[in-house]
């Protein structure tokens, strides 16, 4: 039995179990993590609390960008034809330890290869470990298909090889999905006979170590005091699951917590007034638009989707619907990307221009659908208030709109059906920072097919070109001069009505320091302190 | 407004019971405070549209997020405040009325005419039907009334419609068993062999002979039904399974104000409110329609 | 004895069957799709789609599925989650006694205030202590105990601050979980405060979970006592001058106490019910939360599999009432 009494500090509480040295951070996390290996999930709460503390991958973010710094590789070279990428590896690397396992050796090229294998073969021994895993990250992001193979040099040289150039790999492998797990323990947990602990018990190279959790009540996680990067600053890191914001934020103005993620927009006026607490706020890395089947009459006419746009209130939405907390969008990118166009000038809100640019194309008595889309997501806080407010501009230039909603699994699943009868509310978070995973996944023609994502169904050959070309380019500057013309495109042919970029705030204890806010969405914590 | 007599077609007595009926229930003071709500209630829905200062679903940009007119920041234009997006509360309110009284009576419709028909067949035919419905309606009461309306509006896809459906369903057994049981009770009366004897028909057995007699137990289940299904489809509703928004159901309209507990406590505590004494009338008035239809507890 | 136990848990079985093909079948007909749930905004390729539902078992025929599952159902094998790849009986396991935790809680304070009420409305029948309890009764009874576990929050977390807002407990403690229920843990694990910490914490949920059957066992232990103070028994007892005290203690009270306790085995139903909504409310880490979540997420397995647990236990919690009602009541167990 372990008796690990936790402290908290400046609980409103009486304190009577004190241990003045240890400094112990609490999260009101948002969401309960699927599992503590990062490969076979896809949403942010698990990697927050798998990947960012407890593992490491062989290229890393640097904190608060999205460039690509090295990790647990030291550094690599590519080759001349971009298919070749060999990896120096770091040394002297330390995995955690637990009460089952202790490790008798360092990080080296076996745990690189075995964490890519086992998700990219079917019939490795661990690719299911528990039965029904699949690697989606892995899939999605085309690993099978882009990586020939992994090879071990020696044991600090890795070399994998790539089927065709990729300018993103690098940002693609410092994605959660790809960390690197201990080939030892895996091999530990299989003679003891409990492989599922991989998921349940992790061992990883990073800040935190893994203590407990209980289920979806809270997560602990204490110092890795042998950490090869720049250890943490807090003795022990604790995860609180909070899902409901109104919760989260009382908790964290009674101190039960340091930081949360996701305020209500409501409330951040009232964050900003509390002197107990503060604020980080940055543009996320996302986008919220309406998006039109551009393959049905009359919205496979640019003017007329044009002149839809023309009618709608950005301004209005972001006030209601944001409360302001967002950036009206022009472009399908975010601000905080490279190679974001700014030089484009968004359609005025202009509906006697609307009007007449409808009658000019004969469109009358036009009646459409919008989905509303039935979940909150950190592109669009409420759709179904979005929808209302477009359904009242479009009215008045005589487009009656019908507001439809489906439960969320069908919702994504209709809107990509051909021949779908309306325009489709939805949005995207980027993964890796790099514009191909907006322009490429959301508006090429590969994507207009079923298994796709490109809801407009917009395929437009030239713009699909320049995409095509910036994806083998390596050259940074060249990519981002052909993404700029690719946004021009877009605007020209409007595909989407292009809603806005929400604002991420972090409300915090004003006595956290060090907090650093990832235009990915992560929330990692090796750097924060706290003030006594 | 109770037909207990039909089967006495003289109109004299008809009205005697009428009148002891209603001064059993005019004994209890809560009934009749119930009831005078409740018309209440059905007038404000009735006449919504005239009552209403504002159009329901009118978004007043210039006004979100209005506190109620005694809060100094409050206008006198907007009674109890404005939601998120402008809309004025009070008309909301007025609206949702319409919604509640709606669901109470299509899910107490459909839940009675289905128990009564089931219940009805199960009773009077016995054997091997009554074993597999009354099996059936054990299956169904097995299940915790909201989970399983939450997983038939799943099934169904979430809205009003399919919200009353699924609260119907699960309100559906209690109505068949009472049926049952009464019919029961009513197969060994006399009058019942004598009208067989007679020549009646199953069917005219069962809906003319034998129904009007059980319809006491039945009456007080239904206000009871009305009062819970006011309350479920709110929850529902709050859950997001129920009416969808812009619609102004007072379940819904909490679910949507649930992000501003902290910030805007009008937008929460209305709806709430609303759900609570509308509720309350219905269940006065059902204790005081118990009273006065039970005569067991009549006498002492 | 053993006949009416015997006659009783075979007339489950066909009950329990039924259950299962809900469970199933409900959930087969669940609109929405797990593999494009998982994948989210991005879409998934028609193959990896084929690929994907085959490895989940979704590709064979409804029927094959039924059996499949029906055999693992007796392998003591629930499935697992689609979510999280772990076994669903772990999960529920995991989960349960933080429910019933809540709901024991809620049930004690509902008897323990509710039958004294009731029985006291009923001694002073009319009196203004009847009156307002009762009212207050009815009250309870109407409220949408959502709204109502709002403005508990709102009025004790955060205006007065005197209770936490949400969890089982304060994070300073940490002990392992022994039994799963916080109270006994935390009891257990010897640190200071850690009791009565927990006690804070589940005192609102509690509160707001027990509103409906207290007011619902008030009302009935009231009319229990009204109908056994007006019968025979009680009347001839008072008659040859029995003590008030006596004839309420000894025959009013004990009669009237069948129907009761009936009531409150009722409640178990409808602690369910509330659970779903108490939980989402304060962020009470239980089976109702789990359940609402399972549903939004189409976790096939999950749903499936909570239901039956669900409807098993009333239906086991509903037997042992009966049983007890027929040890009370030897009527019933000769019918």
């Amino acid at each position: 039995m372990k008796h690990l009494p936790v402290l908290a500090t400046a609980m409103t509480l009486a304190m009577t179990v004190t241990m003045a040295e240890a400094k112990t951070f609490v999260y009101c996390s948002e969401a309960s993590p699927e599992g503590f290996d990062p490969a076979p999930y896809t949403s942010g709460g698990t990697f927050d609390a798998s990947a960012h503390p407890i593992y490491n991958r062989l290229t890393e973010f640097k904190k608060g960008t999205t460039e690509v710094e090295p990790g647990l590789a030291e550094s690599w070279e590519v080759s001349e034809d971009g298919l070749e990428y060999t990896f120096k590896l770091r040394q002297g690397v330390k995995w955690h330890s637990n009460e089952k396992f202790t490790p008798t050796r360092d990080f080296n090229a076996d745990d690189v290869v075995f964490s890519y294998e086992r998700q990219a073969s079917a019939d490795h021994p661990w690719n299911q470990y528990v039965a029904g895993i699949t690697y989606e990250y892995f899939n999605s992001m085309d690993m099978p298909n882009l990586v020939k193979s992994v090879e071990k040099i020696d044991d600090y040289t890795v070399k994998i090889t790539l089927n065709s150039p990729e300018a993103p790999f690098l940002a693609n492998i410092a994605m959660p999905f790809a960390s690197i797990i201990s080939k030892e323990y895996a091999e530990t947990l299989e003679a003891a006979g409990t492989k599922e602990d991989l998921n349940n018990l992790p061992i990883g190279t990073g800040p935190f170590k893994f203590v407990a959790y209980q289920k979806d009540a809270v997560i602990r996680y204490t110092k890795n005091a042998e950490y090869w990067g720049t250890a943490p600053l807090i003795d022990d890191l604790v995860f609180a699951i909070t899902p409901d914001a109104a919760v989260r934020l009382q908790k964290l103005k009674a101190g039960e917590c340091h930081l949360m993620p996701y305020p209500a927009p409501a409330d951040i006026d009232g964050i900003r007034a509390d002197s107990n607490l503060k604020l980080d706020e940055q543009a996320g890395l996302n986008v919220g638009y309406l998006a039109y089947n551009t393959t049905i009459a009359p919205f496979d006419n640019a003017k007329v989707r044009k002149a839809l746009n023309m009618a709608i209130n950005k301004q209005a939405i972001v006030d209601a619907v944001f409360q302001g907390h967002a950036e009206g969008a022009k472009n399908p990118i975010p601000p905080t990307m490279w190679s974001y166009n700014d030089a484009i000038v968004d359609d005025a809100y202009d509906p006697e221009a609307s009007k007449k640019m409808l009658e000019e194309e004969g469109v009358k008595d036009l009646s459409m659908k919008i989905w509303a889309m039935p979940v909150q997501r950190p592109y669009m806080p409420n759709a179904r208030r979005t929808a209302e407010m477009m359904q009242e501009d479009l009215s008045k230039v005589g487009v009656k709109v019908e507001i439809v909603s489906y439960e969320w699994g069908e919702y994504l699943a209709k809107s990509m059906e051909a021949g779908r009868d309306g325009a489709v509310i939805l949005g995207w978070t980027g993964d890796n920072g790099d514009p191909d995973n907006f322009l490429s996944v959301l508006l090429s023609c590969d994507s207009a097919v079923e298994g796709g994502a490109n809801r407009a169904f917009w395929c437009n050959e030239e713009f699909s070109a320049l995409l095509k070309d910036a994806k083998v380019t390596a050259d940074p500057a060249e990519r981002t001069a052909l993404y700029e013309q690719a946004q021009v495109i877009f605007k020209d042919q409007a595909p989407w009505y292009t809603i806005a970029h929400s604002t991420q705030y972090v409300p915090m204890s004003a006595k956290v320091s060090g907090f650093v806010m990832s235009p990915l969405g992560d929330f990692t914590f090796e750097t924060v302190d706290i003030a006594e | 407004m109770t037909d207990t007599t039909v089967k006495l077609s003289d109109a004299a007595i008809r009205r005697k019971m009428l009148a002891e009926f209603w001064f059993y229930f005019s004994q209890n003071r809560g009934a009749v405070v119930g009831l005078v709500v409740f018309v209440l209630l059905v007038l404000i829905a009735a006449f919504a549209s005239l009552i209403a200062p504002h159009d329901p679903t009118m978004q007043y940009r210039d006004a979100l997020l209005v506190p109620p007119v005694w809060d100094e920041a409050g206008r006198s234009s907007f009674l109890l405040g404005t939601d998120a997006v402008g809309r004025d509360i009070l008309s909301r309110l007025i609206f949702g009325a319409q919604y509640s009284l709606f669901i109470g009576i299509v899910v107490v419709s459909i839940a009675l005419v289905g128990g009564i028909i089931i219940g009805l067949l199960a009773g009077f035919f016995g054997g091997w039907v009554d074993t597999v419905i009354m099996r059936v309606m054990d299956v169904i009461l097995a299940f915790p009334s909201l989970l399983l309306a939450l997983v038939l509006v799943a099934i169904l896809g979430p809205g009003l419609t399919n919200a009353m459906i699924a609260i119907a369903i699960v309100y559906q057994p209690h109505f068949a068993r009472l049926t049952r049981a009464a019919v029961m009770t009513e197969m060994k009366r006399e009058y019942v062999t004598a009208a067989r004897v007679a020549g009646a028909g199953n069917f005219r057995l069962m809906f003319k002979t034998i129904l009007p007699n059980c319809l006491a137990p039945l009456i007080v289940q239904a206000t009871l039904s009305f009062s819970s299904a006011v309350l479920d489809s709110a929850a529902l509703g709050f859950l997001g399974m129920g009416a969808q928004p812009p619609s102004p159901e007072w379940g819904t309209m909490l679910a949507e104000a649930r992000e501003f507990i902290l910030s805007a406590w009008w937008v929460v505590t209305f709806p709430g409110i609303a759900i609570l004494v509308s509720v309350l009338a219905i269940n006065l008035m059902g204790d005081g329609l118990r009273d006065a239809l039970d005569p067991k507890l009549k006498r002492s | 004895m053993a006949r009416f136990i015997l006659s009783k848990l075979l007339y489950l079985v066909p009950t329990f069957l039924g259950i299962t093909i809900i469970a199933f079948s409900f959930v087969r007909i669940l609109p929405g799709d797990p593999v494009l749930l998982m994948a989210g905004e991005r879409g998934v390729s028609p193959e990896r789609h084929a690929e994907l539902s085959a490895q989940l078992g979704y590709d064979k025929s409804v029927v094959l599925q039924y059996f499949d599952f029906l055999g693992r159902l007796f392998q003591g094998d629930l499935g697992n989650s689609l979510v999280t790849k772990k076994p669903v009986l772990g999960e529920f396991m995991a989960l349960f006694p933080a429910t019933v935790e809540l709901g024991l809680c809620a049930i004690i304070i509902a008897t323990l205030i509710g039958v004294p009420v009731g029985v006291m409305a009923a001694i002073k029948r009319g009196s203004w202590f009847d009156q307002i309890s009762m009212t207050t009764a009815l009250v309870g009874f109407s409220m949408p105990i959502f709204w109502w576990g709002l403005l508990l929050i709102i009025f004790f977390s955060g205006i007065l601050g005197w209770t936490p807002v949400s969890g089982r407990i304060s994070l300073m403690y940490y002990f392992p979980d022994t039994t799963g229920f916080m109270l006994i843990d935390s009891l257990m694990s010897g640190q200071k405060g850690a009791f009565s910490s927990a006690l804070s914490h589940l005192i609102l949920p509690s509160v707001v979970l027990a509103t409906i059957p207290l007011a619902v066992i008030a009302r009935q232990t009231r009319s229990a006592m009204l109908e056994v103070m007006g019968e025979d028994y009680v009347r001839t007892a008072r008659a040859k001058g029995m003590p008030e005290r006596r004839v309420i203690g000894i025959h009013a009270l004990r009669n009237a106490m069948i129907p009761v306790i009936t009531t409150i085995g009722l409640q178990v139903g409808v602690l369910m019910a509330g659970a779903i909504l108490t939980e989402t409310i304060f962020s009470w880490p239980g089976i109702g939360k789990w359940m609402i979540d399972s549903i939004s997420r189409r976790d096939y397995p999950v749903v499936q599999s909570g239901l039956l647990l669900i409807a098993g236990l009333v239906m086991v919690v509903n037997l042992l009432v009966d049983l007890t009602y027929g040890l009370i009541n030897p009527r019933i167990r000769n019918k």
